[in-house]
């Protein structure tokens, strides 16, 4: 059994009169301490996602249907109490920027002791030893000094490690890190992912990361969605789809990488933007950027089609993967 | 003074003297004058009983024959009583220090009140929201539209009338610091309820909600510490305002009554006798007011340009 599936989940956003569409149709499944990337634009809905698995959507979002199971169990008809046996304790959620997610007038020892003694029934000291431990795992040097600081006096990196050590305190099956390196300094961008990796490969933790960085994800994870506006467009292993992407838009993503361009060349960028929600174009919703749209594309939106190794959402996909396979012939 | 290494084992204290607020304190003489003031008044208060050369509500100790002496610097006047006597002959610096007392207690009890109703209030309004939210506010600005002393005027008349004058000046105290508790707790209410509206949004709650905890602990351990700057500044301006409340209402016969004169009822009785002379019965105790409210608006100045980080200077 996965740890997590997500069957036709679809989240909407109530307006004034009517509701936007932010997610349709999202199919997922992930095996117990799986690595799964999500990937895509700004506004593609990666946050979104993540939000809907915690079903922690605030008004105006609500998720319209479809099932998320945990463990087998569907979260989105649970109770709120419920739901909280659930949140941070099976399931934690690393957010992007470390500055603003600890609470600035408690100690981190004070943090993290109520985290755990929200969900167990523990001594102060007792929690406190765990605490120290957790803080040693993310290699926090002297974690007895830190639980009496507070979040200000802590630089980026290190508090997003303590965030990572809040995450399993209390040993979840899955975490949910929406861009957690978004916020920190470059050279501590490389430190974090990897400690995050190592977590997870060591406690067999599922983790879920949504990024922006196809660098990271190719690095982090086995198998990895894209997104764009409110759909997955194409998912498959990781490494199929970083070196043999079907879809025109990943192909996009992939060749907009500065490694992908020579040097003084200008970046071959995705041309226009990301439809707005309540602009969504009939068909498939890349078409209006895609320079192999036909017809079909602008009046039909694309079912997901098994194409080699990966799933792809895409009309053309045969006549594309031709032309560029013809094209790196040459 | 370069000692860099961080002091865990620092104490309250020192750590609270060498924060910012502390540094800020030490700099502003006009703070510092104002709570050593009222520091000064505080545990004149509370030590009334200790300091107080007689006891005001021990009827045995009173003498009629006493009554309107001068204080001690103006010709006529009896060693005994440093600021001379009321009209009933009682030695005023000991009035004055129990009705200090029971003024301070008054302004407290019912900032209290007011504080415990408008803060549970603005957290519920704020981070429920919706419909719930309109309500309340509604209802607070309903309260608002009324004046605090004309609701307590009210309320007070109607209960001394109920209850007839002999039990209404046994529960006196009481009554007042129910009725300026009551009548003000919308200043709270919409005080947390903006600063909850703009801490909720933060991601530190989502965090916490991500964390699994509920929403009375979110509110209460997470959100709150967060509001507390405006709640200490309107804290101190509404201390002031409840004493000045406490001492309007008694000076219109409608607070402490003149066995248990607090400052208003003390301002008031001298007031019949300013005419004929006996000025110091009014005007010794409405200077230690004035001088009351005035150091706790001072230190609430104070606090709100130290606590504001707009008007942070560095």
């Amino acid at each position: 059994m996965s740890l997590l599936s997500v069957r036709d989940l679809s989240v909407k956003f109530a307006m004034r009169d009517h509701s936007v569409t932010a997610l349709k149709g999202i199919d997922f499944d992930l095996a117990k301490g799986e690595r799964l990337g999500i990937v895509g634009e700004s506004g593609a809905g990666k946050s979104i996602t993540g939000f809907a698995l915690m079903n922690l959507l605030s008004r105006p979002g609500f998720i319209d249907q479809g099932k998320i199971l945990f463990q087998g169990k569907d979260i989105v008809h649970m109770s709120d109490a419920e739901m909280r046996t659930i949140r941070g304790n099976r399931m934690a959620m690393i957010f992007q920027d470390p500055m603003v997610t600890l609470n600035p007038v408690l100690t981190i020892g004070q943090q993290m002791v109520e985290t755990l003694k929200a969900h167990r029934k523990l001594s102060k000291s007792d929690a406190e030893q765990i605490a120290i431990m957790k803080l040693r795992q993310v290699y926090i040097p002297s974690p007895e000094e830190r639980l009496n600081q507070y979040p200000h006096e802590l630089s980026g990196g290190m508090r997003q490690r303590i965030v990572i050590a809040i995450a399993l305190l209390l040993d979840p099956e899955l975490i949910i890190a929406d861009e957690p390196t978004t916020a920190l300094d470059v050279t501590i961008q490389a430190d974090i992912m990897e400690l995050l990796l190592e977590l997870c490969q060591s406690s067999k933790v599922g983790l879920i990361l949504i990024t922006h960085d196809l660098g990271v994800v190719s690095q982090m994870t086995d198998r990895t969605l894209v997104m764009y506006a409110g759909k997955i467009i194409e998912s498959g292993r990781t490494s199929e789809i970083i070196n043999d992407p079907q879809h025109p838009y990943t192909q996009g993503l992939i060749n907009a990488l500065p490694q992908q361009t020579e040097p003084g060349r200008r970046l071959k960028q995705i041309p226009g933007n990301m439809p707005s929600l309540t602009g969504i174009p009939d068909g498939c919703a890349f078409s209006p950027r895609c320079e192999f749209a036909t017809d079909q594309c602008r009046i039909t939106p694309p079912e997901i089609v098994q194409y080699e190794h990966v799933a792809v959402a895409c009309h053309e996909v045969n006549r594309l993967h031709h032309v560029t396979s013809k094209g790196l012939d040459k | 003074m370069s000692n860099f290494s961080t002091n865990v084992e620092a104490s309250r204290f020192s750590r609270m003297w060498n924060s910012n607020m502390g540094y800020s304190f030490r700099r502003n003489p006009v703070a510092v004058v104002s709570l050593c003031i009222f520091a000064a008044i505080a545990l004149m208060a509370i030590f009334a009983p200790l300091i107080a050369p007689f006891d005001p509500y021990d009827l045995s100790q009173i003498d009629i024959m006493n009554s309107e002496y001068p204080p001690v610097w103006i010709d006529g006047a009896d060693k005994q009583f440093l600021f001379g006597t009321d009209d009933q002959g009682r030695d005023l610096w000991s009035t004055i220090l129990y009705g200090t007392r029971l003024s301070l207690l008054i302004g407290l009890c019912a900032v209290t009140l007011q504080a415990f109703l408008g803060i549970s209030i603005g957290l519920i309004s704020g981070y429920v929201g919706g419909r719930l939210d309109s309500l309340l506010m509604r209802m607070a600005d309903i309260q608002l539209s009324f004046s605090t002393l004309m609701v307590a005027i009210i309320f007070l008349a109607v209960t001394q009338a109920m209850f007839g004058s002999e039990t209404f000046n046994q529960y006196a105290i009481y009554f007042l610091i129910a009725v300026i508790g009551v009548s003000e707790w919308p200043q709270y209410a919409r005080t947390v309820r903006a600063t909850v509206l703009a801490e909720k949004k933060k991601e530190y709650v989502d965090s916490a909600r991500v964390l699994g905890f509920g929403p009375m602990r979110i509110m209460v351990r997470h959100i709150l510490p967060n509001s507390l700057s405006p709640i200490f500044v309107i804290s101190t301006v509404q201390v002031a305002n409840a004493i000045i409340s406490e001492a309007s209402l008694s000076f219109l016969g409608l607070g402490m009554p003149p066995s248990q004169p607090s400052l208003g009822s003390l301002i008031s009785s001298g007031f019949d006798y300013i005419f004929s002379g006996s000025w110091w019965i009014t005007a010794i105790p409405g200077v230690i007011l004035v001088v009351l409210v005035l150091v706790i608006n001072l230190l609430g100045d104070w606090m709100r340009d130290v606590l504001n980080p707009k008007l942070y200077k560095g």
